[in-house]
């Protein structure tokens, strides 16, 4: 009898299908996967190091660039974070808290249609990328219309926003709002029924509930299997225990609840955004606290000690209270927390984040072992990871 | 499509001119990004910003098809040999679009483990600067290109390995 | 008395000795616990106080004080809806027990740690370096280690 070996099969780090430059050599019997072996590391940019020279402002930019699908809810966890060092948490304006709300839940949106549209193409589907960047892009113009930037936003600040939303985004959003369900069940007719989207995901990647709790998996792949638990309900911040809306679960927790559950949560947050904008109250979107919050914009430009004030503050930073603190928010992948540790100083003495994506990544092994190599595709698509956020 | 009722007969033209002609109109980028400008560079070849105008729009997942790297995000020492042995592995001719400041010069990222800018390890045609740069700005690299390859002559373009080992 | 509160006082009483201080910062509590009871106290968490979940362990340089490092587990319990973090002190070359037989997810963590810090887990499955490749000079988040580097005489290719 001839003797068979298992073929070693190295996929990534550049692969059309590994969603950036991760990498998994997999050993295979056939068409069987006996081993797979995922390598990091080559997006790590250093930027927990990075941070640890730079003042509490200025790191909030290094946020942006880590899921950079989801910008606005990096620098919303940051900023939480720092203000629950500083204790100033209670005093942000509330007009602030529900836009960073709105903003947050848009950003959710444009990363859930953004993996939506890559999952689909990894999958074979090329047309829902079409349907999906073109919603995307409407999202993208109105976070343009706030931020100024499509992508790397920085805009959610210690002690709330920078600058108030134009009132062409109220009116945008509004519109948005309305046509935004019929799309979702265009792409639902797509996918929901497809019989080939259905064959290969369902009952692919599946891992029991004890797993994905050892696992500390969180975001929808956690809820896929039935898990009801999402940070904004269970630990909630920026008001979310106001908002009137549901966490939606899986049962089986195979590829294809996955995808369910995200398509459930982009309606969700349809609910959470349009409850925002009907409650938006009047008033300031800054603190104004002159140890931490640069002076309005229009005094800088009149009066000496604002400007003293916005070059101190700008320069050389705030001083943050000894401790250290750990808060989490609901990111598009899951819990994205951050542990800050402060010396007294401007700069953070350690400043490290707990990445969704790289916790839940590291079950892949567990869930495409024995499973067929075309699986390996459709379970990386569906644990939804970003490799700025994996290796830092 | 109507052009060609209005063509005459016979067109006179130069070989090099022709074959840069086509060049330049069917330029095929490898699938390749690297961090967050990758974003952008997807939106640009998708439906809004619609690449295929430009005749770039076929994204090659295998370098071996490709003439084009947009190389679109942070270049880190790890990455670094790989990016090199695609670049290696393209046929020639192929072109360069370092895409975001971090490709340009490293940006923000100067820490161990980045490479600043993508040109210590490959030549780079175009360079596009930008935290990202907006999807406009790689379609504007990509005319500027395009202006470049269509001046090409056969005899300024040595091999690449023979670039790459001077 | 908090509920969180509740849970330490029942792992003060459970192992007196292991546990060196705990605190409230800002609504969270904190345990230092003894490196060399990491585990035992792990398992305690896990099985008799209800953290199913390790949500992220990390390390802290806390150069030039002595002990340098600190190994930080930050806990979250799904029943109390509560989180707890444990934090070890650790001297330079001492090395800590692996919870990886209490949580599967400490499999990667400890290996990022074990890769920036230079911290040894005992007893892990594959501590390897897992964002940088064998043969890398140094730990990048040790506090002594340049921001820009330092020459590596191995290349990743």
């Amino acid at each position: 009898m001839a003797e068979t070996r298992n073929m070693i099969v190295n996929m990534g780090p550049q692969h059309p299908a590994t969603h950036g430059v991760l990498r998994v050599v997999l050993e295979l019997d056939g068409e069987i996967v006996v081993k797979a072996t995922p390598h990091l590391g080559h997006l790590h940019r250093g930027l927990e190091k990075l941070a640890e020279v730079k003042t509490y402002h200025q790191a909030l930019t290094l946020t942006d660039r880590m899921d950079y699908t989801g910008a606005l809810i990096n620098n919303l966890g940051y900023t939480l974070a720092v203000e629950k060092l500083l204790g100033i948490e209670d005093q942000i304006p509330a007009r602030a808290t529900v836009l960073r709300v709105m903003l947050a839940e848009l950003q959710r949106l444009a990363g859930h249609l953004l993996w939506l549209a890559t999952h689909a193409l990894d999958l074979g589907a090329m047309t829902v990328l079409f349907y999906a960047f073109r919603e995307r892009e409407t999202i993208h113009d109105l976070l343009e219309d706030v931020t100024g930037a499509r992508l790397t936003p920085s805009f959610i600040r210690v002690g709330g926003l920078p600058q108030d939303a134009p009132p062409s985004f109220f009116e945008k959003t509004r519109a948005f709002l309305k046509d935004f369900p019929r799309r979702i069940d265009q792409y639902e007719g797509l996918l929901t029924k497809n019989k080939i989207w259905r064959q290969r995901t369902q009952g692919v990647g599946i891992l029991s509930q004890e797993d994905c709790v050892s696992f500390a998996l969180t975001g929808p792949v956690l809820r896929a299997i039935g898990v009801k638990w999402d940070v904004r309900k269970a630990q909630p911040y920026c008001g979310y225990e106001t908002y009137d809306f549901e966490i939606p679960t899986g049962t089986v927790g195979d590829v294809y609840e996955r995808y369910l559950v995200r398509l459930a949560e982009m309606r969700q947050s349809l609910r959470i955004i349009e409850q925002a904008l009907a409650r938006l109250p009047e008033g300031p979107v800054m603190l104004d606290d002159p140890r931490f919050t640069p002076p309005p914009r229009q005094a800088v430009g009149e009066h000496i000690e604002a400007l003293i004030r916005q070059f101190k503050l700008m320069s050389a930073g705030f001083k943050v209270p000894e401790g250290d603190v750990y808060l989490s928010v609901e990111a598009t992948k899951g819990e994205l927390g951050y542990y800050l540790v402060s010396d007294g100083s401007e700069k953070p003495l350690r400043f490290r984040v707990r990445p969704p994506c790289f916790v839940n990544l590291q079950s892949l092994e567990k869930m495409i072992v024995g499973r067929l190599v075309a699986d390996v595709v459709a379970v990386i698509g569906s644990l939804d990871i970003v490799l700025g956020e994996i290796d830092r | 499509m109507g052009v060609e009722q209005n063509l005459p007969p016979v067109l006179v033209t130069n070989l090099e001119k022709l074959v840069n002609w086509a060049r330049k109109n069917s330029i095929w980028p490898a699938t390749f990004g690297l961090a967050c400008c990758a974003l952008e560079m997807m939106v640009t070849s998708s439906s809004h910003y619609d690449i295929a105008r430009f005749g770039a729009e076929v994204f090659r997942p295998s370098p071996r098809q490709s003439d084009l790297m947009i190389v679109a995000g942070t270049l880190t020492q790890k990455m670094a040999g790989p990016v090199e042995r695609i670049y290696r592995q393209m046929p020639d001719p192929k072109w360069v679009i370092a895409y975001g400041t971090c490709a340009c010069s490293g940006g923000i990222f100067n820490t161990y483990n980045t490479v600043q800018g993508v040109d210590q390890i490959i030549p780079v045609d175009v360079y596009v600067p930008g935290c990202p740069p907006r999807p406009e700005a790689l379609l504007a690299a990509i005319i500027k290109l395009q202006a470049k390859i269509s001046t090409e002559k056969f005899s300024d373009r040595p091999d690449a390995a023979a670039r790459l080992t001077a | 008395m908090s509920e969180c509160q509740n849970l330490v006082d029942r792992l003060t009483a459970r192992f007196g000795d292991a546990i060196l201080g705990a605190g409230e910062f800002r609504g969270q509590w904190s345990v230092r616990i003894a490196p060399g009871s990491v585990v035992e106290i792990a398992r305690f968490c896990r099985d008799e106080l209800g953290f199913e979940m390790l949500a992220d362990l990390t390390a802290v340089d806390f150069t030039p004080r002595s002990p340098r490092f600190q190994v930080v587990y930050n806990l979250y319990s799904f029943a109390h809806n509560l989180r707890l973090r444990l934090k070890a002190d650790l001297e330079e070359g001492e090395s800590v027990g692996t919870v990886e037989g209490v949580w599967l997810a400490a499999n990667w963590l400890e290996r990022e740690v074990y890769d920036l810090f230079g911290i040894v887990f005992d007893d892990h499955s594959d501590l390897r370096r897992i964002l940088l490749w064998d043969g890398y000079v140094g730990h990048p988040l040790r506090k002594d280690f340049p921001l820009h580097g330092v020459p590596q005489k191995v290349q990743y290719r």
